[in-house]
């Protein structure tokens, strides 16, 4: 199997300073007695990632590249840093419609307060969405509107100092762009939204977190986050196939940048890196093999994630570039995804916008059902649950579910997918196919109300594990109630920050659950032509529930 | 806190601005006419501004929040409010928030236990009630309003002010919009004062529109219950307005310039405040666009083109890796990876 960092090394490298869960969750909801605009942030370690390196904001060619900490007071900022911003906040409030009524429009009434999840495991002010909004609003208020170049404070204006845009960086990087908040406003005011411009302000000074600019600079130049290269990320699926051969006796040869393929196959290089992303990607690679599928990888466009949009829209447009750029190249029809989350908040709410519409490419047509993807004729690129989704419907897949019966399964919906897609009946048709034992947690923590992981929008670094510990105890916390209710012990989810985030998140609030994507659970389940007789599931682990008879019956 | 304090200064202020003009100065013309009519000159054309100024910048980007299943696969059932894929149903969305407050209904709050390790989740519907008493009795005290405007009185006036005033109590009969109006704002303001939170975020801004709204529905029920006003004359006095032949009518009380003043005030406030809401809504991307983004394209008017890294770029650099691994080259035709 590949090397890999597991997610029980990454923790115990930040256990020193972790508190433990029993203090983590004592949480103090009271307010402070200073008002936040004289409440100054208190940098903590453990809630803040490391500061982007020079090198990696160069590669992108983006602005103020130099090495800097964020422990020093001086962040080597351009002596006219100010008039940046300004300049900077000026032209996105002409640019975005969003943005301006968004400063424009909150009343105050609080109804985001508490649905963060970073205020609901913190108690920190600045992390109820509101308030997040107001310390950018603070500053529009102050320089955009009369009232508040007149007033100043007395109407919630502040100018911008050092200490404010600190604060800012801060904050702006303790959300995951989770549009949770969104939902429950009147208005529909996204916090996400104002982050994701709060923060490519930010990087017109070079103020990014090294675990977003990293893979961004990686990404760019080599293909993928992790920057593998091509041969190694082709070493790595075939290893895969590997593996697959070995507990189904399938011997499976994907192609790589094959012109001409009918599909266009992206995912997140989490999925065939690490685990257990690779576990879903040996279910992608079965799962197209049985349907013998005409589709190819590309070792240029090897990454659907986009960390380039938790940069700023030029940086995620970047990215998203190479997608239709390889498609076209290739001649391939059309595009499938993998599951990922945030990478399918750029397919479905942007791609298309930024780089499209690609008129090389035809409507979606599954070869196998022959079902037309009417949601995809602009953008060209259907999601594998709703691929998936249709060829169950349409009986193409046989299935022994006993092979996941020692599987209590709870499903996290990811955010993205949940609050920028709406994908939310298409996964859980699939499990309710593959999957006997499957269990909702609350009603309230899931579907277009669903709790982030605590990690997304760049933030599953390692430094920062006290943060990422807060912000997923919510999800954690519903994850447990069906763990202690119904025996889970299996999440499963659709996205690859999910996957490299939650392992670590259940060991430390939910401990004996684990993390597995659907299409790992559906290849476990699936009947392959000319398969061996399965002893053991995707992860080479004996299967518990197979009488012996019940193993002869799988061969068909 | 403090927003508090200034805004209960500025009220008195607001109050205290007539009193002097009338009382002290007989300034009849100036609040009966010139304030009246600079402060609807503000607000239609502030508000008309900030309006064209809203539609004048583009949406680059098509971001609807999903609250509901997409349509996809024609045998999944999409939740059409929830998540619109066409004008139609974006419409609905949009009307949804407007009438029934629909974002704030889902309302839910987060009770973290007394261990401390279990969070549940109860529906906390206090916010939108309130919110939807006050925004109804607001709409319904404005429309009777219109009394004062229209000659004749038009049919729906009159209905609207006989169903109100159903209860039929007293002489002159109770409104019931007025007092539930004014009910609502204490509570809205209640709400802020006693939440901790909602204290902590709570600006001037904030407090300012409520405060203001109570004392004009204060001095508006006393001079309907109590101090008693000459009805006919206001009339004159307004109607004089909308027909812009103002005359000055004699014998209106001190309370009805102070209540005029302040409405005034609201009305030049409006556009220049967070009471923009109520336009805001129409606006908002996150709930007025479709999420049709992969069926239909949209156009970003300030898309340009950025310099990717290219696969041409990207073979060169790799070249000797990917020949070696087997990866098919574009200069070459060799091809040995399989087909599957
Ligand atoms: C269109 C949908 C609307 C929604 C969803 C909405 C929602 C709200 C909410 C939630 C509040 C409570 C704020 C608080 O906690 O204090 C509020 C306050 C208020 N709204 Fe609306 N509103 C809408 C339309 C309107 C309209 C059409 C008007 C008037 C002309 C209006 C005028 C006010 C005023 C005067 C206040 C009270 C002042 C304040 O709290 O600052 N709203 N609105
Ligand atoms: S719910 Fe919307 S209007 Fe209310 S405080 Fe939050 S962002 Fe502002
Ligand atoms: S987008 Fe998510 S993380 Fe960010 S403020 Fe809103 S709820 Fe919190």
């Amino acid at each position: 199997m590949i090397p890999s960092r597991l997610p029980q090394e990454r923790i115990k490298t930040v256990a020193d300073n972790l508190p433990k869960p029993e203090e983590l969750s004592q949480i103090d909801l009271s307010m402070p007695d200073t008002g936040w605009m004289d409440t100054p942030a208190i940098f903590r370690k453990g809630i803040y990632c490391h500061a982007a390196r020079a090198r990696d904001i160069e590669a992108l060619g983006m602005p103020n590249p130099r090495d800097w900490r964020v422990e020093d007071d001086d962040w080597k900022l351009p002596h006219n840093w100010q008039d940046v911003i300004m300049d900077g906040l000026r032209e996105r409030l002409e640019k975005f419609r969003s943005l301006r009524i968004f400063m424009d429009t909150c009343v105050r009434c609080g109804a985001c307060a508490d649905k963060c999840h970073f205020f609901i495991g913190s108690g920190d002010p600045k992390n109820m969405p509101v308030l997040r909004a107001e310390l950018l609003r603070s500053v529009y208020r102050h320089n955009f509107t009369r009232a508040g170049k007149i007033m100043g404070k007395m109407v919630g204006a502040r100018g911008l100092s050092e200490t404010v845009l600190k604060e800012w960086w801060y904050y702006f990087f303790q959300c995951t762009e989770c549009r949770r908040c969104s939902l429950f406003c009147p208005y529909g005011i996204d916090t996400a939204e104002i982050t994701i411009i709060a923060r490519e302000l930010l990087n017109l000074l070079g103020l990014n977190i090294d675990w977003i600019s990293s893979p961004v600079a990686k990404c760019h130049h080599v293909g993928n986050h992790i920057g593998m290269e091509p041969q190694a990320m082709k070493e790595s699926i075939d290893f895969l196939c590997n593996d697959i051969e070995e507990i189904t006796g399938i011997e499976i040869k994907p192609s790589f940048n094959r012109k001409g393929a009918e599909i266009l196959f992206v995912t997140s290089s989490g999925d065939y890196y690490s685990e257990p992303g690779i576990f879903t990607c040996m279910g992608y690679l079965m799962l197209f093999h049985q349907l013998g599928l005409d589709y190819t990888w590309s070792t240029y466009a090897a990454e659907g994630g986009n960390f380039g949009y938790f940069t700023s829209h030029e940086a995620a447009k970047l990215l998203n570039a190479k997608i239709y750029a390889e498609a076209k190249r290739l001649g391939v029809k059309y595009i499938l995804g993998g599951e990922c989350g945030h990478m399918w908040r750029v397919l479905n709410q942007y791609m298309d916008t930024m780089n499209g519409p690609p008129d090389f490419l035809e409507t979606p047509v599954s070869p196998v059902t022959g079902t037309r993807f009417e949601n995809a004729t602009s953008t060209k690129a259907v999601h594998i649950c709703e691929f998936t989704a249709d060829l169950i419907k349409k009986t193409k897949l046989k299935f022994d579910t006993k092979r996941n019966d020692h599987i209590k399964l709870t499903y996290h919906d990811s955010c993205n997918v949940a609050r920028g897609m709406g994908m939310l009946e298409e996964p859980r048709y699939i499990i309710k196919k593959v999957c006997n034992n499957f269990y909702e947690m609350p009603e309230e923590t899931i579907r277009e109300r669903t709790f982030c992981c605590g990690s997304g929008a760049g933030l599953h670094a390692g430094e920062d594990m006290e943060l990422r510990m807060r912000g997923g105890f919510a999800r954690a916390n519903a994850v447990r109630h069906v763990r202690d209710k119904h025996g889970v012990n299996m999440l499963a989810c659709i996205c690859a920050i999910d996957r490299a985030a939650f392992p670590t998140l259940m060991e430390y609030w939910a401990p004996e659950v684990g993390v597995t994507g659907i299409h790992e659970l559906l290849a476990n389940a699936m009947i392959m032509d000319g398969q061996k007789e399965r002893t053991q599931d995707i992860r080479g682990e004996d299967l518990p529930n197979l009488e012996p008879e019940d193993k002869g019956a799988n061969n068909v | 806190m403090i927003g508090i304090a200034y805004a209960l200064i500025a009220l008195i202020i607001l109050i205290l601005v007539p009193w002097v003009g009338i009382q002290g100065l007989g300034l009849t013309y100036l609040f009966g006419v010139i304030i009246p009519y600079a402060a609807m000159a503000i607000f239609f054309f502030g508000v008309l501004q900030r309006l064209l100024k809203w539609s004048r910048i583009p949406n680059p980007f098509k971001i609807p929040t999903t609250g509901g299943q997409q349509k996809s696969l024609n045998w999944i059932r999409q939740s059409k409010f929830d998540n619109p894929s066409s004008t139609g149903q974006v419409i609905g969305r949009v009307l949804s928030e407007v009438f029934l407050f629909r974002s704030l209904f889902r309302n839910l709050s987060p009770r973290v236990g007394t261990q401390g390790t279990s969070v549940t989740y109860a529906s906390a519907k206090w916010l939108w009630i309130f919110a939807i008493l006050f925004h109804y009795a607001m709409f319904t005290t404005v429309f009777r309003h219109l009394r004062f405007f229209t000659n004749p009185v038009p049919w729906p006036v009159g209905f609207v002010e006989g169903f109100d005033g159903w209860l039929e109590v007293g002489i002159p009969q109770v409104m019931i919009s007025g007092l539930v109006l004014l009910c609502a704002v204490c509570l809205l303001l209640a709400r802020r004062l006693v939440i901790p939170r909602l204290r902590y975020i709570s600006l001037m801004n904030d407090f300012f529109p409520l405060f203001l709204l109570i004392a004009i529905a204060t001095t508006g029920a006393l001079m309907r219950y109590i101090v008693g006003i000459n009805v006919p004359s206001v009339k004159e006095l307004v109607m004089g307005l909308v027909s812009f032949r103002p005359v000055m009518i004699e014998g209106i009380g001190l309370l009805f310039y102070i209540h005029i003043f302040l409405v005034s005030t609201l009305l030049a406030y409006f556009p220049f405040s967070k009471l923009m809401h109520a336009g805001g809504i129409f606006f908002s991307p996150t709930r007025s666009m479709a999420n049709d983004n992969r069926a239909v394209h949209h156009d970003n008017p300030w898309n340009y083109t950025v310099k990717f890294h290219t696969y041409d770029a990207f073979e060169e650099e790799f070249r000797d890796k990917m020949t070696e691994a087997g990866i098919p080259l574009d200069d070459t035709l060799s091809s040995s990876t399989g087909k599957d």
